[in-house]
């Protein structure tokens, strides 16, 4: 393992660091959008069970939650393709 | 090495098209421009077609796809977000809805298989023409003195937060939206691409080297194709969606 690693050239190495920089990037920026729309879809239906007559506008302002938190992990996403290699 | 699928096409390779005619000129014309033609003329198509025609009682065909989609706008869209008075704001509404929906369901139409909205330059013309209707109304409805005033100052907020609340404001109402707006359809189209072009190249790898295994991306593709058809749909709905929470911002003030 280590005879490979000090074969490999300092710009290789530079290489994969970057991938898996770009991968861990993408991973982490997922985590709290994650959690963020699970708690917003979660609460909706919560509501909409409760008072199934305004699911119409629960669902609407589900939407534009869900979309608001998202953007986040889009822009770890957009990183991600920045800095694959 | 045919199993690992290390023949993964560069990135580049998947959204740049070489163009096909009047090359050279500015109306060169590739892939993604060919998709946005056909969305415009599916688009006018549609409600030109409709329109034409003398309309039935029971709507049928053309004019039910029509009626149904002004009506989805009408209902989820402006009345839930505007209200009465963001009827004016219909037509536009309707066909920016439309216009993404048939330049993002190209994704998944076989043969085709490229969704337009992954290169970032309609979205972003989008998001700019949407950022200058939001301004000008807010302008219109407010002054540009109390439009300043309501959106860097919200009401209700503490006088010695406004220290914290007017940068963050200034930059989410006026920089950041727009690029927000552009990114989320653009972001979501060219990861869907890439979902789909990695289920395909690595079934077709696994058929070179060891068919059975083909079958479980195969059913990954045929999945998350469908999954697609979803995601497009709800972006042309949240990219409207967006655009009408933003008039009526404008249109109605915070009290």
């Amino acid at each position: 393992m280590l005879n490979v690693l000090a074969q490999t050239g300092a710009g290789e190495m530079l290489e994969g660091l970057k991938a898996i920089g770009a991968g861990l990037g993408y991973g982490l920026a997922a985590i709290g959008p994650g959690i963020g729309i699970g708690t917003v879809v979660g609460n909706a239906i919560s509501s909409m069970a409760r008072q199934p007559e305004s699911a119409g506008m629960v669902r609407t302002t589900m939407f534009l939650g869900i979309a608001f938190t998202e953007a986040l992990a889009l822009i770890g996403f957009v990183v991600f393709i920045l800095l694959l290699p | 090495m045919n199993v690992l699928a290390l023949e993964f096409p560069p990135v580049n390779h998947l959204f740049d098209w070489p163009s096909i005619a009047f090359e050279g000129t500015p109306f060169a014309l590739n892939k993604v421009g060919l998709t946005y033609l056909f969305a415009m003329v599916a688009t006018m198509a549609i409600f030109s077609l409709a329109g034409a025609r003398r309309g039935r009682l029971v709507p049928a065909g053309v004019q039910h796809v029509a009626e149904s989609g002004i009506n989805f706008v009408e209902e989820s869209v402006v009345m839930q977000t505007i209200g009465p008075d963001g009827k004016k704001f219909m037509p536009f509404l309707t066909t920016m809805f439309f216009f993404i929906l048939f330049s993002n369901i190209t994704e998944v139409i076989p043969g085709w298989q490229f969704p337009a909205n992954s290169r970032m330059a309609m979205p972003i013309t989008l998001a700019l023409l949407v950022w200058v209707i939001y301004n000008f109304q807010g302008v219109k409805h407010q002054g540009a003195f109390g439009y300043l005033k309501n959106s860097l100052f919200p009401p209700g907020v503490p006088v010695f937060l406004y220290i914290i609340v007017t940068p963050i404001e200034l930059v989410s109402t006026f920089v950041v939206r727009p690029f927000s707006l552009a990114i989320r359809l653009w972001a979501n189209m060219v990861a869907g691409h890439l979902l789909l072009v990695t289920f395909a190249v690595l079934s077709a790898a696994l058929w070179d080297s060891f068919a059975p295994a083909a079958a479980l991306p195969f059913v990954m593709l045929i999945l998350m194709t469908g999954f697609e058809i979803l995601v497009s749909f709800l972006q042309a709905f949240i990219f409207t969606i967006l655009t009408a929470v933003y008039i009526g911002g404008s249109m109605h003030p915070e009290h």
